[in-house]
């Protein structure tokens, strides 16, 4: 029964996915009649129609470009607030905590027009760095709850001992605080590329130039450009996915305890 | 104690981030009220206060949403049932260690990390009515009558969408489960074993109670993520979903898109209510269940 239930599971999970990854190298009329088969003589056109003409190399690039900058800055001013309130007295800290955890309780389809309006007026909308800039505000608060939870566990002695030697408090955050948290810092980086690389919220309400898309909002125009072309929607899910999945593939731990712990915090 | 210094020192630490949340969420997020008491179009000079008339409209007479928030709920009601449902379950059955146990593992948590356009392709080829994967399965093993438009059924398309969020993040809270287990002390299974209970018992008197504040936080989660499911819809139904595919996160964006600004902005406020409704009913109900 335990076999059963397990086999028929990992099967719903595989079947799906291998007809995606063997329809991406099918032509169209092959994939209805037998989806299922391995490709007869597989193809690489899709591949072409979708990285030259779909331009889904330069999506990418864009993608890499906002994840490379978005994550690293939410870290590192994350980390600061959640260092703070591990070190602040009882009352600032919980203010402070509290400042940020009402981020969490607010989705951003709560807040996405007033910030178009904004974006739009600073003249940040339709560009990168108006991307870059949302994500950090939006995922701020799940980054403070899980380092912050992570932070306030350790010992105050640990951070008083550094201090005594005159360095003050910049010192034990970078001597401490960063290499002691090491394990939390790398699940809420994960969770934070996860949530960037697949976010399409943003993209399509800021970027209407198609050079600035960043990939599921190219992948999302796939689909009133190819309807039932099914092989070229599962080529762009391929190459949208792939990254993710290699990187999901040799660091497994740390997706699960990343992913995980923006589930419970956020 | 730290020194008022100190404490100076690490209050900067936390202005860069306090500036920049405070100004581009927080502050859009109170600017939003505002907008919701009038009619702006979004990018006309002029607009005019419409005091609450917004809101009213909403609440009392706006067909589209309402439809909107039945479909919501429905989804809501079907995801919370079935992905805590399928995710206690499998974490039941794989909660010992064993090489497959982990190998399964990391198959079933796979999915969370596609983007949801992704997902939804791969759910659309599933359900196409002609040559989708779920169809010809039937097919091929004689149970035609159970063929299905799936999508294309006003009634039960936001059901299938549904059992697509499911495969999606089922193993993401199965993750969540396992951890729960496994704080289970082996005692108190040791103890119902010796008085008799046989593995559903131990299941209903140890593992279930022990696994409540789990279930609490898989519940919230998948709440919150069903209010959310805008990625997974447009995917599934284009842009904009038909109103049988219509959710609350779809409806303030086509709001907006159809350049009712001041409207989307009073939709987005009710959305809030409903979210902070459903999360305090949820509470209350645990508190109930759980004493």
């Amino acid at each position: 029964m335990r076999r059963f239930v397990l086999g028929v599971y990992a099967l719903l999970i595989v079947v799906p996915l291998v007809v995606i990854v063997g329809g991406s190298f099918k032509t169209t009329p092959e994939l209805f009649a037998s989806p299922f088969g391995l490709p007869k003589s597989p193809t690489l056109d899709n591949y072409t129609t979708v990285l030259a003409k779909q331009d889904m190399l330069g999506v990418l690039g864009n993608s890499l470009f906002v994840v490379s900058i978005s994550v690293p800055v939410t870290l590192l001013l994350g980390s600061l607030v959640a260092f703070a309130v591990a070190r602040l007295p009882r009352w600032p800290s919980r203010i402070l905590f509290a400042i940020f955890a009402a981020g969490l309780a607010v989705p951003a389809q709560a807040v996405m027009i007033p910030q178009y309006v904004q974006f739009e007026r600073l003249g940040l909308r339709n560009s990168l760095t108006g991307l870059i800039l949302v994500n950090i505000v939006v995922t701020l608060p799940v980054a403070v709850f899980i380092l912050a939870g992570f932070m306030r566990t350790l010992p105050a002695e640990l951070y008083e001992a550094a201090e005594l030697d005159g360095a003050g408090p910049w010192a034990s955050y970078r001597r401490i605080a960063v290499p002691v948290s090491y394990p939390s810092l790398a699940a809420t980086a994960i969770f934070l590329i996860v949530m960037h690389w697949n976010d399409l919220l943003y993209p399509l309400l800021f970027i209407d130039d198609p050079d600035k898309r960043t990939l599921p909002l190219a992948l999302l125009d796939f689909q009133g450009e190819y309807l039932t072309e099914y092989p070229l929607l599962f080529t762009g899910v391929v190459v949208a996915s792939l990254p993710m999945v290699l990187a999901y593939a040799f660091l497994q731990r740390h997706f699960v305890a990343g992913i995980t712990a923006g589930a419970v915090k956020g | 104690m730290t020194s008022l210094r100190t404490r100076g020192t690490l209050f900067l630490f936390a202005v860069p981030a306090l500036i920049l949340y405070g100004g581009f969420f927080l502050l859009p997020a109170v600017q939003g009220l505002r907008y919701a008491t009038t009619d702006w179009d979004g990018y006309s000079s002029t607009f005019n206060d419409v005091g609450l008339s917004n809101l009213t409209d909403v609440v009392s007479d706006d067909d589209l949403f309402r439809n909107a928030l039945t479909n919501n709920l429905k989804f809501l009601l079907a995801v919370v049932v079935g992905q805590t449902a399928l995710a206690l379950l499998l974490a039941v059955l794989l909660a010992a260690r064993s090489r497959a146990s982990t190998a399964l593992r990391a198959l079933f948590f796979l999915p969370t990390v596609l983007s949801s356009v992704s997902v939804a392709f791969i759910w659309k080829f599933v359900y196409d009515p002609n040559f989708g994967l779920a169809n010809s399965l039937l097919g091929a093993v004689g149970l035609d009558r159970f063929q299905s438009a799936y999508l294309g059924d006003e009634a039960t398309a936001i059901l299938w969408v549904a059992v697509a969020q499911v495969w999606f993040h089922a193993g993401q809270m199965m993750v969540i489960y396992i951890a729960g287990i496994n704080q289970i002390p082996p005692e108190l299974y040791e103890a119902a074993k010796t008085d008799g209970a046989g593995r559903w018992q131990q299941f209903r008197h140890v593992t279930w109670p022990m696994v409540a504040p789990a279930t609490a936080l898989v519940i919230a989660y998948t709440t919150l993520q069903s209010f959310k499911a805008f990625d997974l819809i447009l995917g599934l139904a284009g842009n904009p979903p038909r109103s049988g595919l219509d959710v609350l996160a779809t409806r303030i964006y086509t709001t907006f898109a159809n350049s009712q600004l001041g409207y989307a902005a009073a939709e987005s406020v009710i959305f809030m209510i409903a979210i902070a409704a459903v999360t305090l009913l949820q509470n209350r109900a645990a508190r109930m269940v759980h004493g």
